[in-house]
């Protein structure tokens, strides 16, 4: 076996080869997204070198007073932990000035739900808190990296202005934003990191700490396939040195097979459980508010195919691509996936055939609804290979459902149906 | 004429041997390319389908004269593939493979600095002339010979749109699948300057998405020196901010890249954008008077 060769690629990753390969080419990303908590990113940017405030997770009260005792008994910070961003104003972010007021506060937070302008109206459950050391604050800054699409490069991001919602930073103050594109070849340069630290107003001795720390982060970033790094804030104690506060990372989802330690961290049960379901078939499905399922091939078009719905006057229930080579086995438990979000009322199915076949479409889609007992109305347009097939066997088929030839017609049709119609 | 690739263009596949690189080698001689072997290290000597085989790009090239390649190689291989077919000087690279990590794409556009491939990709349909040729995934039978050049960052939306411009009894000359990820070899403003310099291209359908400020400049690109009719539409109008829709390019970060500002920047740029996507064909008809 040749390196390099397919079946090396097979071969060469577990994941790979419980998977569809001819599918992991083609079809909708295999590797759902992987959403961290602070706790996490913290002990990620750690292992490069990035100086964290001393922490530990807990999950019972009982914990959090362990930790808050072993970091020294005297203050300590308890955050809960959860994927969205605002929890200080929430109420997410609480200061104890002993260890058994930690133990206290963690009490009252663990199992609270969180509201945030993040979180939405329902709010977040608080299953695991962030017991850390407490440090005396002399400035905020602000720093972040990511993939500059026009440059094809790293931009590292810096603003003396950190601890606020930097977009209302770049808005307000552009001239505060700080930016430096990194040479993949090269990497952080001192000068880089040098310039960006005079110029958020840093005395020498924590601008040559910037320039470890700016350096800790870009192999961070580079070595976890990371899609964006945010410290924010970014501490200068007291003290003088420099510590990332708050941190968020996100990966690449391209890049997860070659780090399964990072897909370990996914926390499930910060996730829609529809979404979570619909990652273990590959599919790519985001959960929205209205109540028009539906079901396209390819994310352009069926990001497309909200927006017509939209047009139509309708709301539609999700997005879902099922991908360029999907079969019948994946539109069933696409419909499974569908036909699980109560609010669904109405079904409209997009798919432009091009390596998907309409035959095999419509065989799924007739085998599902068979099956599932699907009881709403489903509009379907289809067009490209094999059409006149596809059509055939679903007028064939005896079951009811409502055909159309161009997405301006689905769209209507699909929205009065919804409305009862 | 076209664009980028045409009758006379040599094609080689990249994983030729492997199940969908077979599929559509095929496809694309049966549509009239002239599709000339296949590279698959460790199988060079041998054949496949008829084709002959080659363990390295650099051998394909010397033997077969190709100019071309398309690649359907997996994502942890794709940017090796690119980099290969760069250095082997093949004039034109369309690479087919979604999921290729960025981190690796990066190093690929380093590397293609300053060398003459063009790539177009990844994670696109790739390239098709009507009547002619064709490199990637795009189905053959739905294309007609006409005057419309087509750039599209999504696959489906670009057969969407060949089909209402066959529906209008509009052809294209060229369509092109940049790709939705955030690091591709062609962007939005070479395929235009490409589309200006053809005297056989009359107007282009432009389908952008969220995420990213392609469009924009594309739109200041057509401001200033772009005369033909465009029409175009962006894709992710209704779609939630900070959620990622399927490209890696289409996630709505900040007040960047959202629907509503790159429409804006087309109209502007004196662009006939259209709201609904079932509108490309008829709006372009209308646009040619």
């Amino acid at each position: 076996m040749e390196v390099g060769s397919w079946e090396f690629a097979k071969r060469s990753w577990t994941r790979a080869a419980a998977i569809d390969y001819d599918h992991w080419l083609f079809g909708p990303r295999t590797d759902p997204p992987v959403k961290i908590h602070e706790y996490q990113a913290k002990s990620v940017l750690a292992r490069f070198g990035v100086t964290v405030p001393r922490g530990e997770v807990a999950f019972t009260s009982q914990e959090a007073g362990e930790i808050a005792r072993r970091l020294g008994g005297t203050i300590a910070v308890v955050k809960a932990q959860i994927h969205a961003g605002g929890r200080g104003k929430g109420g997410g972010v609480k200061i104890a000035k002993s260890a058994d007021e930690a133990e206290q506060l963690a009490k009252q937070m663990i199992g609270m739900t969180l509201v945030t302008h993040q979180t939405g109206p329902e709010g977040r459950k608080v299953g695991r808190l962030l017991i850390e050391e407490g440090l005396a604050i002399e400035r905020e800054l602000y720093l972040s990296i990511v993939i500059d699409r026009a440059s094809a490069s790293p931009v590292i991001i810096c603003s003396a202005s950190g601890g606020m919602d930097i977009e209302e930073v770049a808005a307000r103050e552009p001239e505060k934003i700080l930016r430096e594109h990194i040479d993949p070849g090269t990497g952080v340069i001192p000068f880089q990191a040098r310039k960006l630290a005079f110029g958020m107003g840093l005395a020498s001795g924590p601008a040559n700490k910037l320039v470890k720390l700016l350096d800790a982060v870009y192999k961070a970033f580079i070595e976890t396939d990371a899609s964006m790094i945010e410290v924010n804030p970014l501490i200068l104690t007291k003290g003088g040195d420099l510590l990332a506060l708050d941190a968020k990372v996100s990966f690449d989802d391209n890049a997860l097979y070659r780090h399964p330690d990072l897909r370990d961290l996914r926390d499930l049960a910060e996730e829609d459980p529809l979404e979570v379901e619909a990652s273990k078939f590959s599919l790519n499905y985001i959960r929205l508010d209205g109540n028009i399922g539906c079901m396209v091939n390819g994310a352009g078009l069926a990001m497309a195919t909200m927006d017509i719905i939209k047009l139509a006057g309708g709301e539609p229930a999700n997005f879902l691509d099922v991908g360029g080579g999907a079969n019948a086995e994946q539109i069933k438990n696409a419909f499974r996936i569908l036909m699980a979000d109560a609010n669904v009322k109405a079904v409209l199915i997009n798919i432009f055939g091009g390596i998907l076949r309409c035959d095999v479409l419509a065989q799924g889609v007739i085998a599902a609804v068979q099956e599932l007992g699907v009881r709403v109305p489903i509009v379907i347009r289809m067009e490209g290979t094999n059409v006149e097939e596809g059509k055939r066997l679903l007028r064939e088929s005896g079951l009811n459902f409502t055909t159309a030839d161009s997405m301006g017609e689905a769209a209507d049709k699909v929205v009065s149906l919804a409305r009862g119609q | 004429m076209a664009v980028l690739l045409d009758r006379n263009s040599r094609l080689i596949v990249q994983g030729l041997t492997g199940r969908e690189g077979t599929f559509h080698a095929k496809a694309a001689a049966a549509y009239g390319t002239k599709v000339v072997g296949g590279v698959t290290p460790g199988k060079g000597g041998t054949t496949h389908e008829g084709w002959p085989i080659f363990n390295s790009v650099h051998d394909a090239v010397r033997e077969t004269g190709a100019n071309a390649s398309v690649i359907f190689v997996p994502p942890p291989f794709a940017a090796d593939a690119i980099m290969e077919a760069t250095d082997a000087a093949v004039a034109l690279v369309v690479c087919i493979t979604e999921g290729i990590p960025t981190i690796d794409m990066l190093k690929v556009m380093t590397f293609m600095e300053g060398k003459s491939t063009r790539l177009i990709g990844p994670n696109c349909p790739g390239i098709i002339t009507a009547g002619q040729a064709k490199a990637g995934i795009i189905p053959g039978h739905i294309c007609r010979e006409g005057r419309i050049g087509i750039v599209s960052k999504s696959g489906t939306l670009t057969y969407e749109a060949i089909h209402q411009l066959s529906k209008q009894g509009m052809g294209q000359t060229t369509c092109i699948g940049i790709g939705g990820d955030p690091l591709i070899g062609t962007s939005f403003i070479d395929a235009l300057k490409l589309f200006k310099d053809d005297p056989d291209t009359d107007a282009v359908i432009m389908i952008g998405e969220i995420g990213g400020t392609a469009e924009q400049d594309a739109a200041a690109y057509i401001a200033k020196e772009f005369r033909k009719p465009v029409v175009g539409f962006i894709a992710g109008q209704t779609a939630p901010p900070g959620r990622r829709m399927g490209h890696a390019g289409a996630i709505i970060a900040g007040g960047q890249g959202t629907a509503a500002e790159k429409m804006e920047a087309l109209t502007k740029a004196g662009v006939h954008v259209v709201k609904s996507p079932a509108d490309m064909g008829a709006k372009m008809r209308e646009a040619l008077g």
